[in-house]
């Protein structure tokens, strides 16, 4: 087989070489996932854009085998969930995962930004991979947040009244969307059933940006700690075996910590209220979403007016659109940018605050803490990134990666 | 690794605005330390125990609450035999239809679940003073606290009048914050049942447990706390049946992944030797 950057493959397999000459996903395999020049230089960051993959097929199976034994359904959503607990065979381990498994997708894709963030992966030429990224977030959260409606536990009944009433800020045609989301005049079995629906359509959605979002990262291929292009074969490494083998060391790792949770603390980030049946007529002492949700959840709150709070939480995401054109910065990665490199930790301390701020009742020195928490999140991308990059004097940039390679293995 | 290191910090970073309700509730009063069976990674259900617990939720608790979740069945899991547990079923008649649609009622078959002491929430409201018994099937996992609640709640009945006058100060001053009163003071009525554990420490249920309630079969000396650690040990088993399976699975598992994972960092050791 060839496996020489550029040149097409040949397949010593007759039947293999037959149907790829027809429909060429042999080739396409070979070129996207075998001989794929990586940066020889990234890190294990690097590895949650492959953890997140598999995730995204853990999420797809186990949501499949739940979506067999489930009734969507206000009188039985609750029991039939407790059933698969109960009485499905293995239908405990199905819904652990499922549950998990979504806490551990937000884990892994904040970790993946993150590092995007950290390493300036939205900058050009990748700003549609990243905008692309934004989008699966949007939709992931959409998902996970449909989700969590299923069991109709008091949190999925009380957290659905909550942020679906959230539309009713908008002027004018507010409440006639939230009738429209519920299909009725509170949250009910019609809510129920399309949230059902859609909580089953979305994945599926995001397996297509996903897709878009791999073409695109292929295009230019894969950024890296140092932010320089790779000049040439020394720069980099095919990407299998070096990168098959060291996703497959990272996706065992985050496996292990996954699994911990999985078998011996299932429901610790869960809310124990989700196992008490909805009840509309009895409200929780605090409303509080998946944590996941906190940080948004805390700017949400932190504006006094409905309307403005609102508004301020998607913009948190808004924001994240235009990012590549905030930052103003020539230099990619922040192993050059000895200012801005400790903003990024701080934003990071930032976001951590603000999601103790969501887990917290909306009283107290809570109030002002999230006001300032939230406006720093705002001051951050909107102010600092664009001046810091004009003002900040980046470090010397290496000739090449191997060039930094060679020179930190020898000092 | 250095930087595997610094991932996992960070997302430790972002699991710990939960851990806050992952704690007990918020009462002024320390909790009982109670060690069970069933913590920590190798934990299992001890059968005589639930079995007791049984016994005690059997005489006592099914007058007041369901245990809608659980059927007959399923106290074969707990070392009953098939026998026995056909004669407790038996002893409880459940509605049904006969032949002609006629409603009847007759005895409780294996596979019916256990019998609810009201037709509906609001006879079990109207017979409690307005409040309705909670159903207990999933009462351990649906308070913080867990099984070290449950059995708080159970132990924690005590005489207001006698508590200490520092602690009566910390109720009324929690009750001042809750109020925004700086005057207000906390207060139980005769016919109010002050319990150490429940949220706002007035609860509809007097206490259902004392001493010598129940004579266990086994002979086991009956105080109010062993009553209240089995009934709790019984109440966390009827909420997760299948403990035992996913801690058992869990080790397996675990111990699979850690050899897989060495396994995968030498090849990946390997594979890029010459070039780091
Ligand atoms: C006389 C009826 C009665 C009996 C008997 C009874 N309970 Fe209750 N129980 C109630 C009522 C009423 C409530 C609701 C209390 C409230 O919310 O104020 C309740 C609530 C509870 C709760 C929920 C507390 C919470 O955090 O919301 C638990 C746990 C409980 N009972 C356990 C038991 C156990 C165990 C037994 C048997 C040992 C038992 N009960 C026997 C009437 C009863
Ligand atoms: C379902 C969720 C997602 C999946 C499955 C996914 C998948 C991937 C994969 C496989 C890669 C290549 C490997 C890597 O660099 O880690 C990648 C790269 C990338 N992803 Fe994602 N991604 C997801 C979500 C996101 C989100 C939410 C963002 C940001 C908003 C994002 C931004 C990026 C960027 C910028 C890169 C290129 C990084 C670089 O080369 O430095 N992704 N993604």
């Amino acid at each position: 087989m060839a496996s020489q950057h550029g040149t097409p493959p040949v397949f010593s397999n007759k039947l293999v070489a037959w149907i790829d000459h027809r429909l060429p996903i042999f080739s396409y395999i070979e070129k996207e996932y075998h001989t794929f020049p990586m940066p020889r230089n990234v890190n294990y960051f690097w590895n949650f854009g492959a953890i997140a993959t598999i995730l995204l097929v853990l999420m797809i199976a186990t949501g499949v085998v739940l979506a067999t034994n489930y009734t969507a359904h206000v009188d039985f959503a609750f029991q039939s969930v407790e059933r698969i607990d109960r009485d499905v065979a293995q239908g405990w381990l199905i819904r652990d995962l499922h549950m998990n498994g979504a806490s551990f997708f937000f884990i892994a894709v904040y970790i993946h930004m993150f590092r995007g963030l950290y390493y300036g992966s939205y900058k050009a030429p990748r700003e549609l991979l990243w905008i692309l990224g934004v989008v699966i977030l949007l939709l992931l959260m959409a998902t996970a947040f449909m989700g969590y409606v299923l069991p109709w536990g008091q949190m999925s009944f009380w957290g659905a009244t909550v942020i679906t009433n959230l539309f009713s800020a908008i002027p004018v045609v507010g409440p006639s969307i939230v009738e429209w989301l519920w299909g009725g005049f509170a949250v009910e079995n019609p809510t129920l059933n399309r949230f059902f629906a859609l909580h089953y359509l979305l994945p599926f959605v995001i397996v297509g940006v996903v897709a878009l979002h791999v073409v695109a990262l292929h295009q230019h291929g894969s950024n890296n700690p140092l932010g320089i292009d790779p000049k040439g074969p020394q720069d980099t490494v095919p990407f299998h075996p070096y990168l098959t083998m060291k996703d497959g060391f990272g996706v065992m790792v985050f496996l292990l910590v996954f699994c911990a949770f999985v078998f011996f603390a299932p429901d610790y980030l869960g809310h124990p209220d989700n196992y008490v049946k909805a009840d509309p007529l009895v409200t929780p002492p605090h409303i509080v979403p998946e944590w996941y949700f906190l940080p948004f959840y805390a700017i949400l709150r932190a504006v006094p007016d409905k309307l403005g709070g609102v508004i301020a939480m998607f913009a948190a995401i808004a924001v994240l659109f235009i990012l590549p054109w905030l930052d103003t910065s020539r230099v990619k990665s922040c192993t050059f940018r000895p200012i801005y490199k400790w903003f990024v930790f701080v934003l990071l301390i930032d976001c951590v605050i603000l999601g103790f701020c969501g887990a917290n009742p909306a009283e107290g020195f809570w109030v002002p803490l999230s006001q300032v928490a939230t406006a720093y999140y705002f001051f951050h991308f909107l102010i600092l990134l664009p001046v810091l990059g004009k003002i900040e004097r980046p470090l010397p940039l290496p000739h090449s990666i191997a060039d930094a390679v060679l020179k930190k293995k020898a000092g | 690794m250095r930087k595997l290191i610094l991932a996992s910090a960070v997302a430790l970073a972002a699991l710990a605005p939960v851990a806050g309700h992952a704690a007990g509730g918020d009462s002024i009063f320390p909790m009982p330390p109670v060690k069970w069976s069933f913590s920590g990674p190798f934990g299992t259900y001890d059968r005589a125990a639930a079995q007791r617990g049984f016994q005690v939720f059997k005489e006592v608790c099914t007058a007041c609450h369901s245990l809608s979740l659980v059927a007959y069945r399923n106290l074969t899991e707990l070392g009953l035999t098939e026998n026995q547990v056909k004669a407790i079923a038996a002893e409880y008649q459940v509605p049904d239809l006969n032949d002609e649609g006629q409603p009847i009622e007759r005895p409780a078959r294996l596979s019916d679940r256990f019998k609810k002491p009201f037709a509906n929430d609001a006879a079990a409201a109207a017979a409690n003073q307005g409040k309705a018994p909670p159903d207990l099937s999933l009462i351990v996992k649906a308070r913080a606290g867990g099984a070290d609640y449950t059995y708080a709640l159970l132990v924690g009945y005590a005489d207001y009048a006698k508590l200490s006058a520092e602690d009566k100060a910390k109720l009324d001053k929690q009750v001042q914050k809750a109020s925004g009163d700086p005057k207000a003071k906390f207060e139980v009525t005769k016919d109010e049942n002050f319990n150490k554990y429940f949220p706002g420490y007035k609860i509809s249920m007097a206490a259902p447990l004392a001493a010598d309630k129940v004579t266990y079969v086994d002979g086991t000396k009956a105080t109010l706390e062993q009553l209240s650690a089995d009934v709790t040990h019984f109440l966390a088993w009827a909420s997760e049946p299948k403990l035992e399976d996913r801690k058992r699975t869990g080790v397996r598992v675990l111990l699979f992944l850690l050899v897989l994972t060495g396994l995968m960092y030498a090849v990946k050791r390997q594979v890029w030797a010459d070039k780091h």
